[in-house]
């Protein structure tokens, strides 16, 4: 159920309050978030259709139709053989991730696979093992990374989101001004500074120098800090007046109601860690403390991996471990990241 | 203690606000500001990482400029001709693309997004293991296998070695990957678009599907269409490694690959002249800064 409906649910329910409750006086504050009902401009996730409405809806052309109709042939023909094109890298590692050592060797060399095994992942974990750090310790610190990195980016990222969207303070226009413009800053021209930084931190060799650099992320701030301003300033001002504070409004009303742009940060924090090789080969010595795409980095640099018939099945199998959790997790996400960049827009 | 009485009036009014700032305030100057602060001091220094940064003024720009002929040679133009046809290019292909999938009932819009969006979820880095294999150079390659059995070719081509031919490929790779954040943001927006405005549009007498994309669509959707540009500016400038990636050495083949980006690692990493370097990393930023501002001025909305 779409959190509106749960919501409009939620307060029909509680909205005839009892006398005693709408006695004057002090009243200790509840995480009741749901008292205030949101007008209809608030409710920000897309109201669904309902299932049938899709096949005899009344538009069938033009922009979000409600069905099939003649008219989309031509897009369906355009879009086709550039999603299959889009596709067949994938479909690529997929298939040659799975394919045994005789397909590999098989010339002319074949795209699909036939005889599917698991082979490949099972020589990754265990044959591949050479510079004496097993691949599943490049996977356990990837994992330890990119879960603390998402959850801290999106508890630092919420925090100052709420505070440029809802509170009044000195500096807000100027501070929400500078992210902004730090919305075009490209992290690879700094290389060099933020890598002194970091030795001089003495974070060199640790976790934190995973972390840490992928917490500051403006575009995630932007897109939580746009999403928050659709939170009406009422249901904000109604519990201030009931007596919350400043971190149970925070916790209890805004989070709840801005959780797809906190599933969008979610996700890109998710793909900048999980997928970089970067911060292992610059800030990192001891191998062990290594990340796994630094890990596929070396099989594509290394002339023994990938180039190496032998090679390419592992280094496939190695390159599905990295894409398919990107995808499971956004095809989870995906319709709260859709209503979140609905409002990305960004005023010249 | 009237100033004390004031300093404590306004802890209560806005300090929560900065305490709510505060962790990403420093995170956001630890490593956005104070590195970008660096490399513009650095610039103006020469520096080896073992002594310390001795002040040369704007030297290293000069040199820049009128003695580093790889960089004027290769760099910039190869620098150019891949941000033109990624940036703009990729940019256009992804809202032309968001645009057609807008026109497509909800299920099939949501699978056919979703297949085009995935590539960026790819890294650049990690995939040159899936691109190596593809592109081989000898006829075990999967795409000289294919063109040898068409009679396209008579024998193999090194594609990520030959000078001519790695830049298509960087290009092609980085626009395949490049239907990313932008993209997702303009198909929302013209999602968004009340459906009224094209029904009006029609009564004052627009016709073709591509008037109604300039008066209509684009104007309507400024917002996304500069959240797009920036992210894709941004996207095309980060892309930078991809040749190096691909080409598994730096510098490139015959300079072929090499970006701007290439250009401050060659310098910063492998010869240590982190000054240089740095001033390089200042023209790359002016550069972005620079493109930023005119997609501004294309996108600027009246009342913002």
């Amino acid at each position: 159920m779409e959190w509106s409906e749960k919501r409009a649910e939620e307060s029909a329910r509680i909205q005839p309050r009892s006398e005693a409750e709408r006695r004057p006086g002090p009243i200790k504050w509840r995480p009741v978030s749901s008292r205030v009902s949101l007008p209809a401009s608030v409710q920000t996730a897309p109201t669904k259709r309902k299932w049938l409405g899709r096949w005899y809806g009344l538009r069938g052309s033009g922009i979000n139709p409600a069905g099939f109709h003649p008219s989309q042939i031509p897009f369906y023909l355009i879009l086709t053989p550039v999603v299959a094109f889009m596709l067949l890298p994938i479909i690529f590692i997929f298939s040659t991730a799975f394919k045994p050592a005789e397909e590999l060797f098989v010339y002319p060399p074949r795209f699909f696979v036939v005889n599917p095994t698991l082979k490949n992942f099972r020589d990754l974990f265990t044959l591949m093992s050479t510079s004496d750090v097993p691949v599943s310790r490049y996977l356990f610190n990837s994992i330890v990374v990119t879960v603390i990195s998402v959850a801290a980016s999106i508890l630092v990222s919420s925090l100052a989101a709420y505070a440029l969207s809802k509170k009044r303070f000195g500096l807000k226009q100027t501070l929400f001004a500078i992210n902004t413009v730090a919305l075009m800053f490209v992290p690879i021209a700094v290389t060099i500074p933020r890598f002194l930084i970091i030795a001089r931190l003495g974070l060199i060799d640790s976790f934190w120098a995973h972390i840490l650099p992928s917490l500051a992320m403006p575009v995630g701030v932007f897109l939580l800090k746009q999403f928050m301003d659709t939170v009406p300033n009422e249901v904000i001002e109604a519990a201030q007046i009931d007596g919350a504070s400043d971190l149970q409004i925070y916790w209890h009303i805004v989070l709840p109601i801005v959780r797809p742009a906190i599933a969008t940060i979610a996700i890109l924090t998710f793909q900048a860690t999980w997928n970089n090789a970067d911060t292992s080969a610059m800030y990192i010595n001891i191998e062990s403390l290594k990340t796994f795409a630094f890990y596929l980095s070396t099989l594509a640099t290394t002339t023994s991996g990938a180039n190496v018939v032998a090679g390419q099945g592992v280094a496939a199998a190695a390159a599905l471990i990295m894409f398919l959790p990107n995808l499971i997790i956004f095809m989870i996400l995906q319709s709260q990241v859709m209503s979140t960049m609905s409002h990305s827009g960004l005023k010249g | 203690m009237s100033m004390l009485n004031r300093f404590r009036a306004w802890l209560v009014r806005e300090g929560n606000a900065y305490a709510f700032v505060s962790p990403y305030a420093l995170l956001f100057v630890v490593f956005i500001v104070i590195p970008v602060v660096a490399a513009a001091l650095l610039s103006l220094t020469y520096f080896d990482t073992i002594q310390f940064p001795r002040f040369v003024g704007l030297r290293n720009y000069i040199t820049l400029l009128t003695q580093d002929d790889i960089f004027m040679k290769y760099v910039l133009p190869n620098t150019i001709e891949f941000a033109v046809i990624v940036g703009p290019g990729g940019y256009a292909l992804a809202f032309l693309l968001a645009w057609m999938l807008a026109q497509l009932p909800r299920l099939p819009r949501t699978v056919l997004a979703l297949i085009l969006y995935s590539p960026s979820m790819t890294s650049a880095v990690t995939m040159a293991v899936v691109w190596q294999t593809l592109f081989s150079g000898d006829q075990n390659g999967y795409l000289n296998s294919f063109l040898l059995s068409l009679g396209i070719i008579q024998e193999p081509i090194q594609w990520l070695q030959s000078p001519q031919f790695l830049m298509p490929i960087m290009i092609i790779v980085t626009l395949w990957s490049s239907m990313g954040v932008g993209f997702l943001a303009m198909l929302a927006g013209i999602l968004e678009i009340n459906p009224e405005l094209y029904e009006a549009a029609a009564i004052d007498g627009i016709s073709s599907r591509w008037q109604e994309i300039f008066y209509i669509t684009i104007p309507s959707m400024k917002p996304q269409m500069l959240f797009g540009a920036v992210m894709s500016i941004v996207g095309t400038f980060q892309a930078g490694s991809i040749g190096v990636a691909l080409s598994g050495s730096n510098p490139t083949p015959r300079y072929a690959g090499q970006l701007i980006v290439n250009h401050i690692e060659d310098y910063g990493f492998l010869r240590y002249e982190m000054g240089y370097a740095a001033a390089v990393s200042v023209v790359l930023l002016l550069m972005v800064l620079f493109f930023t501002r005119l997609a501004n001025r294309l996108f600027r909305t009246e009342e913002g």
